[in-house]
């Protein structure tokens, strides 16, 4: 950008929205491009991949089939059976979000989930998906959710007070904990970064120190591609056992 | 909120960001957010629910009937080799049965035949023998006939050379016979 804060360590920019181009009526902004490319690389593995329909999968059809039987096999064993009817929505939630986690770690690119609207976004479909499937399934039996079984009744206030809380803070810490992962991931490397370029422009006998970030920002890129897979992992099993409270809200 | 608001004033400055706000927590930018999240993350559900999915659920079914149909072959394969086996071995029984069978019909018959030829040749040999031994005594008759004749004769050449005269053959023949019946 500007000349003079050339070397400077800039962490923040990485996640500025800024217009990229106009489509129709719509201002495609980076971050709109990269959801762009989300949906293609779904689509890519998902569908193109898939397409063969090979009883022997090649590469692309196997990480298509791996995919679906790791999100199934994570449905079913937190939600049941019954759980599989909301497949389709953990599956496009565990994608999309690993997905741009997963985007995000090429160097220069943008990561979609270190927006906080975004993940609240994504965690309030969750949310509202448990709340209205709740009440649709089990009517106002629902709330009993919030009243665990077996305790004295001096105490139910209180614990029903805390449940709801629990309940609440649950779309909160659902897109905060994805949030701030990529958002701390994402600076951290590039504060790693930074410091390799900051050293070895120094011009001075600091120039020997660079390798020091430099291995430092490798092990930090492990330690990310680790976590941008936890991260959807964690999004998607936590879905499901919200999923669950609404399927079978006895306590 | 300090380091929040120093981060803000040189996203401001260096990344020409006119709010100036630290770019997650800018509203400005939510609304354009969650149009394109609604976008494509229906468009992604709709793809993923109507297409992928079912597919990927199809391809796993078809692949565990073509398993569950070549396992079931396989066993069925097996059961009929396993059949051919017992056949093979009862028929094996059988043969061996019936050649034991008939290796003991043909001794028996052999040993009756043989019997039979031993008794026919036993009654032929004794029939043989029957004869022989008539026929035998039948010339020991005879010899013993000339015997006595020879005794005559040399009885009267006995008497004769010690007599000077000859008995009759009567008297000599009276005589052999009374001392060779004594």
């Amino acid at each position: 950008m500007a000349a003079e804060s050339e070397g400077a360590i800039d962490p923040i920019h990485q996640f500025v929205i800024e217009p990229m181009f106009h489509l129709g009526g719509l201002t495609v902004t980076n971050s709109a491009a990269y959801m762009i490319a989300i949906l293609v690389v779904a689509t890519f593995v998902m569908i193109i991949g898939t397409a063969p329909k090979a009883l022997v999968p090649g590469r692309l059809q196997s990480l298509g089939e791996v995919a679906y039987e790791f999100v199934a096999n994570t449905v079913r064993g937190s939600a049941g059976h019954e759980g599989m009817r909301f497949f389709p929505l953990v599956f496009s939630l565990f994608m999309f979000v690993l997905i741009a986690n997963l985007i995000g770690l090429i160097p220069f690119t943008f990561s979609v989930t270190s927006h906080i609207i975004v993940t609240f976004a994504l965690a309030a479909i969750v949310i509202l998906t448990v709340i209205l499937y709740g009440f649709y399934k089990n009517g106002l039996h629902f709330l009993g959710l919030f009243v665990p079984s077996g305790v004295s009744p001096v105490l139910l206030p209180l614990l029903v007070l805390i449940e709801v809380i629990s309940f609440i803070s649950r779309p909160i810490s659902l897109s905060v904990r994805l949030f701030a992962n990529m958002l701390a991931g994402h600076i951290t490397l590039n504060v790693f970064g930074g410091f390799v370029a900051m050293l070895l422009a120094s011009g001075t006998w600091a120039v020997i120190l660079s390798p020091l970030p430099f291995a430092m920002t490798v092990a930090l890129s492990a330690l990310e591609l680790l976590v941008a897979f936890l991260q959807a992992y964690v999004f998607a099993i936590l879905t499901c056992v919200y999923l669950n409270d609404a399927i079978h809200p006895g306590h | 909120m300090a380091s929040t608001e120093q981060t803000n004033t040189e996203v401001g400055h260096e990344g020409g960001h006119a709010s100036g706000v630290f770019p997650p927590f800018d509203p400005s930018t939510f609304g354009s957010q969650l149009l394109w999240l609604a976008i494509i993350f229906g468009a992604l559900y709709v793809l993923m629910s109507r297409i992928g999915l079912p597919r990927v659920e199809g391809i796993l079914a078809a692949r565990k009937a073509a398993h569950d149909s070549d396992l079931a072959e396989a066993a069925r394969l097996r059961a009929e080799t396993e059949d051919a086996i017992a056949s093979f071995e009862k028929a094996l029984a059988e043969a061996h049965a019936h050649a034991e069978e008939i290796g003991q019909s043909t001794r028996d018959k052999l040993n009756a035949e043989i019997i039979a030829k031993r008794k026919a040749f036993d009654a032929e040999l004794t029939a043989n023998l029957d004869a022989e031994e008539h026929t035998i005594a039948a010339n020991k008759a005879k010899a013993m006939q000339n015997v006595g004749e020879i005794a005559t004769e040399s009885t009267i050449a006995i008497i004769q050379h010690l007599t000077g005269q000859a008995p009759s053959a009567a008297d000599a023949s009276a005589a052999v016979s009374h001392v060779s019946n004594a």
